[in-house]
């Protein structure tokens, strides 16, 4: 199945059409709209960033995107077809957000087991598990058990899950929480790598600092797209230093949008101080970073 | 469906059990000691042990699969495996045989042990043939697996699906005509466990226990265990759902 071209091979660089095409896109969980209304296209063969506070419906616009979300509704496209439609399910790799294996087996069974999954046949499963373990940088732990490993590297383990049988989009959820600092970068270039190679990624984060790691950003907020451009050109609009802070002028301009008030709310004002100081330790971590990728 | 995925699910489920040998221990011993101890305690009466322990040889592996079945796909439903391996080109089929293959064969080893050691150690006195103790016992270890599946769809946590053993395993031992003829019950409770699977299993361990070949109750009985444990297997099927809220 894995090593068959499907037919329709639409989506992938080249032909010109986005990996994933959004019009309109809702979500509806209880009595809340969890994602409202998004319109947007990934242009394959991209890293895209998929910025927002928790709760602001990342995870649920993961989870329509590789058809695992109900009542979805609005135009979805992945790949050229309806999202979630079965010839999909060897094409998009998954990452969700708390890492998805077998406690109780070993990375390597994990991986060995998810692959038969995927149709990758007998002879060439050993090669593409291994492959898989390289890439994440966990062979010397492939025959420890999963629930024994740390939590970075379960969910490196989950992550090698996702990079079997080459698939065309991975989506990732949150993939480098929690991870040191090397090892966020060793990884921020094998998703380089992936798309070099012609993979699409979508990678949600908390993190407004990685968003300089990504070639395009959608900021996410209360289930709604404040903007979905380049790092750069969203800098440059909002005339700021940093995707935080345009961040944070796109929630306010969006916000005095939607109130007649021009005054800002005491709590706003508040919250704002609290993030220019967040955005100055942000600052200073990346500075460390740059000056320690410097060094290596 | 697609066999090869079956098998890797089986073959999966046997390799999570194997790093686990306290809970197939348990699985394999605790059955045994309780007939041993049944033995004992009818020490005096070895005509109720025949009965009682031809009874729980079929009641056992329901049990233990039901217990074992329920809190491995609890656990798939709450760790993410299920979503993930929901959003592969994996058939529910597949999930569910492959359960039903893995369960299946500790089943067998399971009632295997259990039988061997009533027929041959505590000389349990029946007429018919063993094989068909072993039969009854394993139709009712899939029976128990399928229960297993299905009620773990309804469960939120650990803690509930194991309160689903007594309210869906304990009417049914209740029911069955271990304690008492069913025919000698209240008529409405004798009508419900008409219904009930496990009267069936219990039914046809006492067809071997009396008769030296298999009857066409027994037949029967079998057909009716292994039919419910096919529609509950279809409706734990039902329960996975590839697109949730």
């Amino acid at each position: 199945m894995m090593n068959k071209p499907p037919p329709e091979r639409t989506g992938t660089p080249g032909d010109g059409r986005p990996a994933v095409h959004a019009h309109g896109l809702t979500v509806v969980r209880g009595s809340r709209r969890v994602l409202d209304g998004l319109t947007f296209d990934i242009a394959p063969g991209t890293v895209t960033g998929l910025l927002g506070p928790s709760g602001s419906g990342k995870s649920t616009l993961i989870r329509a995107i590789v058809g695992t979300q109900a009542k979805v509704t609005g135009t979805l496209d992945v790949l050229g077809r309806p999202a979630g439609s079965a010839p999909l399910r060897s094409r998009v790799g998954y990452v969700t957000q708390s890492p998805s294996v077998y406690a109780d087996l070993t990375a390597r069974q994990n991986l060995d087991y998810y692959a038969a999954v995927l149709g990758i046949p007998r002879t060439d499963r050993a090669a593409a598990v291994d492959q898989a373990l390289t890439d994440v940088d966990l062979t010397s732990h492939a025959d420890d058990l999963a629930g024994n490993l740390s939590g970075g590297q379960s969910s490196r383990v989950s992550l090698a899950v996702a990079l079997l049988g080459t698939p065309e989009l991975l989506v990732l959820d949150e993939p480098t929480v929690g991870l040191d600092p090397v090892l966020r970068r060793d990884l921020w270039n094998l998703f380089h790598r992936l798309a070099a190679r012609g993979t699409t990624l979508l990678i949600s984060s908390h993190v407004m600092d990685e968003a300089d790691r990504c070639e395009h950003l959608l900021l996410v907020r209360d289930g709604t797209l404040l903007a979905a451009d380049t790092p750069q050109a969203l800098r440059e609009t909002t005339g700021s230093d940093t995707v935080e802070d345009a961040f944070l002028k796109l929630v306010e301009s969006a916000r005095d949008g939607a109130t007649t008030s021009a005054r800002p709310h005491p709590a706003a004002q508040a919250q704002h101080s609290q993030h220019a100081q967040n955005t100055q330790q942000t600052q200073q971590a990346q500075e460390s970073q740059h000056s320690r990728r410097g060094t290596s | 469906m697609n066999a090869a995925r079956t098998l890797a699910t089986a073959r999966r489920v046997l390799r999570q059990l194997a790093h686990d040998p306290r809970t197939v221990a348990l699985l394999l011993l605790v059955p045994v000691l309780l007939l041993v101890l049944l033995y004992y305690v009818f020490d005096a009466d070895r005509r109720s042990f025949d009965s009682i322990g031809a009874s729980l040889l079929g009641i056992f592996p329901l049990v233990t699969m039901f217990l074992v079945t329920s809190i491995a796909t609890l656990r798939e439903r709450t760790s993410g495996t299920l979503e993930r391996l929901l959003s592969m080109p994996l058939g529910k089929a597949d999930l569910i045989l492959g359960y039903a293959l893995a369960f299946g064969a500790l089943a067998v080893v399971q009632a295997s042990v259990a039988t061997g050691v009533a027929v041959w150690l505590l000389d349990l006195n029946i007429v018919g043939s063993p094989w068909l103790l072993l039969l009854i016992a394993l139709l009712d270890a899939l029976l128990g697996t399928a229960l297993g599946l299905f009620v773990s769809a309804f469960a939120a946590s650990e803690f509930q699906v194991v309160q689903f053993m007594p309210a869906m395993v304990f009417p049914q031992i209740l029911l069955c005509g271990l304690f008492a003829p069913r025919s000698s019950m209240q008529p409405a409770l004798e009508a419900i466990s008409n219904v009930l699977p496990m009267s069936y299993a219990v039914d046809g361990m006492t067809e071997v226990l009396k008769h030296p070949d298999a009857t066409g109750d027994f037949v029967r009985d079998a057909v009716i265990v292994a039919g419910s444990a096919l529609l509950v297997l279809f409706l734990g099927a039902a329960t996975l759902r590839r697109r949730t809220a």
